[in-house]
Parts: structure tokens; C-alpha cells; sequence
């Protein structure tokens, strides 16, 4: 088994895919020749020409536009969006059309298209280039939201993701794109959506979280684990998400942190607690603190370490549950 | 150095039809005269519905209705020249285009009606669910074409756009994506003169829409609309081109909506009724009948039954509609996705038990 990062774990699965399956296609900015601006698409034209590994024009409504007419058709395409602050552009297309054709056909036709885009801050990137835009997608009925968090779940869940019937965001983590390198399966294998990981096991306290700040909270929770032994989740995909997991922790710990970049209002922190709200409530012993984003702008480099959740500041949201 | 024209354009239009029903041989496209008995009797059962489905909606029996009269000639014109196997993206006006494309019309009454199993294709053809926002129709009929190309599929994708809508940034995407893909799509704009009360000039300074394939590199050509050989003809032209890998091709059909923009709609408020008069002159079937009277292919008793035979088709299929049962309570939960995800599974289940 070969050491790989999650670009290549990302590479690694659309390779794979594509090699099994004539209908998957790759589609974006800069991801044909250039392989695209992180690697992620390296090689892919040269091994699947450019009919299906495709430089499209700077559109990002059109990329997603076309990529959902071409599902629709009968492709399975797998739409890069370069940065994530420019999906927006297509979010009529998303929340309009694709997350509903399925519905509004009675299921004559359906979208498997999955839209790939690196999110979340920390890598002193340009404005706009680092947004957290899962909560708007886990709130759109019809689109399934992913985030992984290391180069072993990226290649199993994105190879999930393609083969999923109905619409799939990608969300990669940037900031660790490069930072995790681990042993993973040269072979083809996948990784269900909808089911957490225990990252770590524990029984005084539960913490939830998703994508990159998963590997800063597993570095907070080793580090205080002298003090408190803390429970890891990563939710891997948060639509749908395993409520399940969460809720046995909880049972079990009693205390909850959850960790997010985005903004804390109405992010998808909101969504776990209410969830334990709603099935765990009396076996809480303290309230559940959220560890997030701010509602602001995400700030540019010099202040966006006081923005995306620090270890220190995990560490504190732990200590604050605790002290009930 | 140099200052120099590098490049010019000419917008061809096309008329066949003229307004008193004369037409002119040289340009008349090849239709037997059975094709043109089936266009004008598909003229008239579309109009016949329309009319039916608007005083429905005056009387409470279907919801809010968008009539496309006055432009049968461009929609039913444009359907005739594609084959079942093509793929149509129809707006929410093109109820035209859908009767002429084998969509039940106790079908486009239950949409009308509020249940969205109206929308559902018959199996025989590929009818997407017609677009609620406007424009964005046009990236998914690009995309389809784009796929048949890469699949090598002969299939065409053909789409409707009001004029309106030719000003949503998705609209010219799509047109850049089809030139630069060179798909084989065709994409018609209806231009009707109005968006909801925004007159055409407010859409676009240029002289014509037709003339906004050029700057994506390729053909645009504006025809009359209320002309259904003109309309059949450039079609079909551009459909076979698509076909035979020639790629796409923008067509402006040059028409008027006769209606109100919606049931909701008071025209009245933002365009004289002597325009609408004037319009109504060049009124796409009556035009039809004038040729087809002097060619001997209708007289009195043809024209009295195709009325008759659309209209005893159109009651039949709204007591069809009529006895539609409500729609399932759940049927909101169905097709959202493939499988129910966790988390709608257990509101569904709740749902059934108290909703
Ligand atoms: C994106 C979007 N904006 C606004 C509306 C509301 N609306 C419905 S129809 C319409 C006018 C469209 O005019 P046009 O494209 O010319 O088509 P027509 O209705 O005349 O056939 C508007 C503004 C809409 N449906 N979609």
C-alpha cells in the first residue's frame, strides 16, 4: 500500500472510476491539461482525452448547468468547482434543478453529478477562496452533502459519491489537502454516506466535527488526554449525517463540543445540537458548546487564525463542558 | 499597423407565410399535404386547449395558467421537425410544444392543478419538466446535447427561451458552451415581445436576438414566428445540422402573446389594446387556413370538424383530469432521492404516523 495525500487520494478515486465506468467524465476550469490548480485532475487527461476529462469555459453556473443536463442524459459527470466561494454562481442551478429533477420527472430522469470543491480557510488563500458553504447545501432537500478528512475516507467516500444516484457536494479539505499522508487501498473500495468514523474513543465527552478541523481536534483531544478522555466524531458527510453515532456518545459521555470553520449561526453545529436535543437531552450533564467560525467575513491571512477554530480554542470549549 | 473591419454579420430573417395566407412557393418547405392538415389541426387542439384551461382557472377548477396563444406557430412549427428520441426543454409557456409533443393534456391540467405528476415525459419521448425559472433551461439542453455528442448518440436537444430570458447570465453561458462544444443543440427564443410587462427594447439594445449567435460563433437567424412553414423550415435546417454534427444553431421566432402574461396578469396595464389588435391579424392559424383554403386542403365542413374533434379530445381529457384522484399525502417524500436518506426516512415515518 503506497503512502498517498488527499489530492491524490482525490486522483486516485476519479482515475479508478473513470477506468471502470465510460459514462464518468471529469469537467472544470484548468483540469484538463493543467491538471487542475491543486492536482487533483493531474495525468487524468493525458490517460482519458480530452472528450472526457474536459477544460471547460470560466462559467461556474455553466459548468454545473451543463454537467446536470449531461447527468440527466445519461453521463456521470464530476464537476470541479475551483474555489469554493464561486460556487454560489450555481447555486440556482443546484437548489432549482438538480437537487428536484428526480422529483419533478416522478423519477423519468435523475442528476448523478458530483460537484468536487476545496472549502474551508487556513492556507492564507485570496478572498473567496476558502468558504464554508456546507450548511446552505445540508439545508437544500436533494443534495448530499460530503466533507471528508483524511486521503483514506476522501478515496472511499469520493468513490461513493460517484457512483451515488442524486447529486453529491464534495467539499475537500484545502487546508490539509497535502498535510495528511497515509496507507491507502490501491484497490477500489467504498465508504458509505451517511456513516460516521470514531476517530477516537472516550467516555467523558463527545466532540463532533467534519472535514479539516477533524485532525485539529483529534491534536486537541491527544493533548489534554491526561485530563479528559474525549471521544472523537467524524461525521464524514453531514446529509444525511449519523445521528446515531452521535447520539450513542452522547449517552455514553453526557458532555458535547461541536468544532466547525463556518460561521456559528445557523451553521451545522445548530443541526447536532438540536438532534441531541431531541433524542438525548436527559443524559446531559452539561450544555453543549460550539466551537466555530464567527459571523463575519472570513478574514484575509493575517487574521484568519483567530477566525477557523485553534486547537487552543478546542481546548477551551473542552474545558468549559468539563466544568459542570 | 493597421485600422481595419475584421469581421461583419448579416442576420438572415425568413418569412414564408405572409400575412394573407399567401406564401411563396420558391421558400415553402417540403410538407405533404397530410403534414399540413396535421400541423393545423395540432394549431387548433392547442388552441382549443388553451382556451379551455384558461376559463378552468376563471372557474377555480386548476390553479394559476400560462397561456401560449399566438405563438402555436413557433412551438408546434419547431416540434415537427424533431424525432421522438430528441430531447425537449420546454419552459413553463411551451404547452404548445407539449400537446404537439404527446404530453397528455389532462397531464398539463394536473400540473396546472398542483400536482406536479403532470410534468412526468410520456415513455415514448423525452420531455424534460418544463423550467420554472427563466433561462436556466437553456444549460441543461446543452448539456444533454453535449452528452449525446460524447456518447455518439444522434440525438438533437432542443429548447425554448422567452426574449426575456435570453438576459439570464445562464442563457449565454449556454450559448457560449454550445458554440464552443459545438453540441448539437437548437435553441429558440420566442420572442413575444414581453417579459411579464418589460418590453423587448428593455432586454437588449441590439437590433435583433437572433444576432447574439455571432458573438458566440455561430448561426442566428430570426424568422416570423406566426409563420409555422418559416419557423418548420429554419427547424429543421437546424436540427438536421445538429444531427449530422454541424453543431448548434439560435433561432428568434419573431411573435406576439396574444394573452396575458399569466392568469395573474392584467396586459392592459402596460400595452394598448389597439397593439393587441393589430397582432391579432397576423394570428398564426387563421393565416394557415387562408393558404389552406386556397390550396383546396380545408373548406367549411374540415375546418367545423378539426374544431369539433379538438374540442370533443379536450373535454375528454379534462374529465380525465377531473377524476384524477388527489395525490398520495406522502408522494412529497417520494423521489427526492433514489433511497431515503436517514434523516428524511425518519421524518417521513413521523409524517405517516401524525402529519
Ligand atoms: C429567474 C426568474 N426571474 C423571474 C421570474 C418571474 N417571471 C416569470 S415569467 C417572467 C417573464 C419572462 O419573460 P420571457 O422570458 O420573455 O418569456 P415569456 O413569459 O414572455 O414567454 C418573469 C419575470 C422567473 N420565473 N424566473
Amino acid at each position: 500500500m503506497a503512502k498517498i495525500n488527499i489530492v491524490e487520494a482525490v486522483n486516485s478515486a476519479l482515475a479508478q472510476e473513470m477506468e471502470k465506468d465510460n459514462d464518468v467524465i471529469v469537467m472544470g476550469e484548468d483540469v484538463g491539461v493543467n491538471g487542475g490548480v491543486f492536482r487533483a485532475t493531474d495525468n487524468l487527461q493525458k490517460k482519458f482525452g480530452p472528450n472526457r476529462v474536459i477544460d471547460t469555459p470560466l462559467s461556474e453556473e455553466g459548468i454545473v448547468g451543463t454537467a446536470i443536463g449531461m447527468a440527466a442524459y445519461g453521463l456521470k459527470p464530476v464537476a470541479e468547482i475551483q474555489f469554493s466561494g464561486f460556487l454560489f454562481a450555481a447555486f440556482d442551478q443546484l437548489f432549482s434543478h438538480a437537487a428536484r429533477i428526480r422529483w419533478r420527472s416522478s423519477n423519468r430522469y435523475h442528476v448523478p453529478l458530483v460537484v468536487r470543491t476545496p472549502g474551508g480557510g487556513g492556507v492564507r488563500a485570496f478572498e473567496l477562496h476558502c468558504e464554508c458553504p456546507e450548511s446552505y447545501f445540508a439545508h437544500m432537500p436533494g443534495i448530499k452533502v460530503v466533507c471528508p478528512s483524511t486521503p483514506y475516507d476522501t478515496k472511499g467516500l469520493l468513490i461513493s459519491a460517484i457512483r451515488d444516484p442524486d447529486p453529491v457536494i464534495f467539499l475537500e479539505p484545502m487546508r490539509i489537502y497535502r498535510a495528511i499522508k497515509e496507507e491507502v487501498p490501491e484497490k477500489e473500495y467504498t465508504i458509505p454516506l451517511g456513516k460516521a468514523k470514531i476517530a477516537r474513543e472516550g467516555n467523558d465527552v463527545t466532540l463532533v466535527t467534519y472535514g479539516a478541523m477533524a485532525k485539529y481536534v483529534l491534536q486537541a483531544a491527544e493533548k489534554i488526554q491526561d485530563k479528559v478522555d474525549a471521544e472523537v466524531i467524524d461525521l464524514r458527510t453531514i446529509y444525511p449525517f449519523d445521528s446515531e453515532a452521535i447520539i450513542n456518545s452522547v449517552k455514553k459521555t453526557g458532555r458535547a463540543v461541536i468544532v466547525h470553520e463556518a460561521p456559528k449561526t445557523s451553521g451545522f453545529g445548530a443541526e447536532i445540537i438540536a438532534t441531541i436535543n431531541e433524542k438525548a437531552l436527559l443524559s446531559l450533564e452539561a450544555p453543549i458548546v460550539r466551537v466555530t467560525g464567527y459571523d463575519t467575513v472570513l478574514p484575509m491571512a493575517k487574521l484568519e487564525n483567530y477566525h477557523i477554530p485553534s486547537e487552543e480554542r478546542i481546548i477551551k470549549g473542552i474545558s468549559k463542558v468539563m466544568s459542570f | 499597423m493597421a485600422r481595419k473591419i475584421i469581421e461583419k454579420f448579416e442576420i438572415e430573417y425568413l418569412q414564408v407565410l405572409g400575412e394573407d395566407g399567401r406564401c411563396d412557393e420558391k421558400l415553402m418547405p417540403k410538407l405533404s399535404d397530410e403534414q399540413i392538415k396535421k400541423l393545423y389541426e395540432t394549431m387548433v387542439l392547442a388552441r382549443t386547449f388553451d382556451d379551455k384551461a384558461f376559463s378552468m382557472q376563471r372557474q377555480g377548477r386548476i390553479g394559476t395558467y400560462i397561456q401560449a396563444k399566438g405563438q402555436e406557430a413557433s412551438q408546434i412549427g419547431a416540434i415537427f421537425a424533431i424525432e421522438d428520441k430528441d430531447w425537449l426543454f420546454p419552459m413553463y409557456r411551451s404547452i404548445a410544444a407539449l400537446i404537439a409533443r404527446k404530453q397528455p393534456m389532462h397531464k398539463v391540467l394536473q400540473y396546472f392543478g398542483g400536482d406536479i405528476k403532470g410534468l412526468e415525459s410520456p415513455k415514448e419521448v423525452n420531455n424534460f419538466p418544463i423550467s420554472i425559472p427563466v433561462g436556466t433551461q437553456t444549460l441543461h439542453a446543452v448539456g444533454a446535447a453535449w452528452a449525446a455528442k460524447l456518447k455518439k448518440d444522434k440525438n438533437v436537444s432542443l429548447a425554448f427561451v422567452g426574449e426575456g430570458g435570453t438576459s439570464k447570465a445562464d442563457f449565454l453561458t449556454g450559448m457560449n458552451f454550445a458554440g464552443v462544444f459545438q453540441v448539437p443543440a437548437v435553441l429558440i427564443c420566442e420572442n413575444n415581445q414581453y417579459a411579464i410587462s418589460v418590453p423587448r427594447k428593455i432586454q437588449t439594445y441590439a437590433e435583433t436576438f437572433a444576432q447574439k449567435a455571432i458573438a458566440f460563433g455561430f448561426k442566428g437567424i430570426q424568422v416570423d414566428g406566426n409563420d409555422v412553414f418559416a419557423v418548420y423550415k429554419v427547424v429543421k435546417e437546424a436540427v438536421d445540422n445538429a444531427r449530422s454534427g454541424k453543431g448548434p444553431t439560435f433561432i428568434e421566432c419573431y411573435t406576439y402573446r396574444l394573452a396575458d402574461h399569466s392568469t395573474s396578469d392584467d396586459a392592459l396595464k402596460y400595452r394598448e389594446k389597439k397593439e393587441v389588435e393589430e397582432w391579432q391579424k397576423k394570428e398564426p392559424i387563421e393565416r394557415l387556413e387562408k393558404y389552406m383554403r386556397s390550396k383546396k386542403l380545408l373548406d367549411d365542413a374540415y375546418k367545423e370538424k378539426t374544431a369539433k374533434e379538438a374540442k370533443e379530445k379536450v373535454e375528454k381529457e379534462v374529465e380525465i383530469y377531473e377524476k384524477l384522484p388527489m395525490p398520495n399525502k406522502e408522494d412529497t417524500f417520494k423521489n427526492m432521492f433514489e433511497e431515503m436518506p436517514f434523516q428524511l426516512k425518519e421524518q417521513y415515518e413521523e409524517f405517516m404516523k401524525n402529519g
